[in-house]
């Protein structure tokens, strides 16, 4: 039970004036912009951006600033903004194939067309602090190669020649989203990777990891990883053609693994497929790998019954944001609650302790 | 031939644009066309929809901002812009270029702005992907000394 209780406005609004100073912190420092955060932490953006479910890199600098750099408040400023914008409309699917890559690598394929293009990447670094970003900010400039824009062609594609994946499904039909209905089960492929993608990335990382630890072990390779911007292209009301309406910088991570084949198929590989907002390329294999444990069934695979194969599982608890308005709910005051559980333990304490006088009597 | 690609086009580049270079090129073309609104910018969201494995069917991977409007230049043109982001001037001029390109001007319109505005922009994809290629991996086999 839950009963508004009034009084604590004046300490209500002492406290959020002194999270606006904490927020700005000690004031002989410098203080950080808007356009700091969106050009400097990047990543953090991004991240925001995916699970806010709202691509926007200044609002989500924005929301990272208000936030203090939680980013799990940020998403929620980001997705409560979210919710006040009409909707025009929804984009014709954005088409990874055309997109113009600045990362792109195979663990299946050495020698693939377009090649292995690392771009700017944590790999291969060692991990070791690096103290002269403490000291000054200069950046030698990267070095560039000559280059003629040629196509970079999806890996699975490859195997897809020779039959040796499972090709997708092809539909026309509007993939159902869950901004627009509550979300239920079962739940269609498109809704699952919708859910995935806005998803928690340390809850999907952990539900990927588990897979590989051997709970619905689906031994995954990674296909192909690749990160870069798409055009997005949309069907306007006022005309009778699709214009581009800007574009977005995409991670798109495909796996390849192992199939056993059924009475229909011959044995083939098949695919998990990750596709998440931004640089965000732990995320994007994470949903890959969860992706292709949630397809056991379609797939006639046996349930191992492991948690990322059951999808009530998955589904329900990768949004941190419904997960944080539960959990951090319970901070509220419950006290007529409490006052209720109080009286009872009281009360079963007087009748055991009777209980006990009279046995000893 | 589409009879369309021309505008998609130039609509396109325009939704595109960064602001600030939008909104640069537009106070040096100088002109400043009156116009009436037909509707006053607004700012939305459009649902980015993505393919499973990249090929297949449609699923909803998030939103994006985007600003669109529509006017009516006081000699005729009608203009309509979809632009990313919120960015309300930006939407405005996008809709007036988009107008004057129908107009008799479509010639000093292409030149002043969407020349240097797809230039810029070509450039820019050209650095970044002059870089990529930088960090494309040469394989080369070691000699293994079996022979």
């Amino acid at each position: 039970m839950y009963v508004a209780v009034k009084g604590g406005e004046k300490a209500i609004d002492a406290a959020h004036a002194w999270l606006a100073e904490e927020r700005r912190g000690d004031v002989s420092v410098t203080e950080l912009s808007v356009a700091q955060i969106r050009e400097q932490m990047t990543l953090a953006v991004n991240r925001v951006m995916a699970e806010g479910s709202l691509y926007d890199p200044d609002l989500a600098a924005l929301a990272i600033k208000q936030a203090r750099g939680d980013l799990i408040e940020a998403i929620f400023l980001i997705r409560a903004y979210r919710t006040t914008l009409p909707r025009f409309g929804a984009t014709r699917p954005v088409e990874t194939a055309d997109m113009d890559c600045i990362r792109r690598v195979s663990a299946t394929f050495k020698d693939a067309p377009g090649g292995q293009v690392l771009g700017p990447t944590f790999d291969y670094t060692h991990r070791l602090l690096d103290f002269k970003l403490a000291a000054d900010g200069t950046v030698p400039e990267a070095p560039t190669r000559e280059t003629e824009p040629a196509p970079v062609p999806h890996i699975t594609e490859f195997l897809n020649k020779e039959g040796l994946i499972q090709s997708e499904p092809q539909s026309d039909t509007a993939p159902r989203d869950l901004t627009r209905e509550p979300l239920e089960l079962p739940a269609d492929r498109a809704l699952r990777l919708q859910s995935l993608t806005r998803g928690d990335e340390g809850f999907i990382l952990g539900m990927a990891y588990s897979t590989q630890r051997g709970y619905a072990r689906n031994h995954a390779f990674v296909g192909e990883l690749r990160i870069g911007t798409c055009a997005v292209e949309m069907d306007i009301p006022e005309q009778s053609f699709a214009v581009e309406i800007g574009e977005v910088e995409l991670t798109e991570c495909e796996t390849v693994n192992q199939f056993k084949g059924s009475k229909v198929e011959p044995p083939q590989f098949t695919r998990g497929y990750g596709l998440v907002f931004g640089q965000t390329e732990r995320k994007a294999i994470s949903m890959a790998l969860v992706d292709r444990a949630l397809r056991w069934k379609e797939l006639g695979e046996d349930n191992a019954g492991a948690p990322a194969q059951d999808e009530e599982f998955v589904l329900y608890h990768a949004d941190n944001i419904q997960a944080t308005g539960f959990l951090e709910h319970i901070k509220l005051p419950h006290y007529v609650d409490f006052q209720s559980e109080l009286e009872l333990v009281r009360k079963m304490r007087a009748d055991a302790m009777g209980a006990l006088q009279e046995a000893a009597e | 031939m589409d009879p369309n690609a021309e505008r998609k086009n130039w609509m396109s580049l325009l939704a595109k644009a960064p602001s600030g270079v939008l909104a640069g090129l537009w106070a040096n073309y100088g002109a400043q066309p009156g116009f009436d609104w037909l509707r006053p910018p607004e700012i939305g969201g459009a649902m980015v929809r993505g393919r499973m494995g990249g090929t297949g069917a449609a699923f909803n991977l998030g939103e994006m901002t985007v600003t669109r409007c529509s006017l009516r230049l006081t000699d005729g043109p009608v203009g309509h812009a979809y632009v990313q982001g919120r960015d309300k001037d930006k939407a405005r001029i996008a809709a007036q270029v988009d107008a004057l390109m129908q107009g008799p001007g479509a010639a000093d319109v292409r030149a002043a702005i969407l020349t240097p505005l797809a230039d810029q922009i070509q450039a820019r994809r050209n650095a970044r992907a002059a870089k990529a290629a930088a960090t494309k991996v040469e394989f080369f086999t070691m000699v293994r000394g079996e022979d």
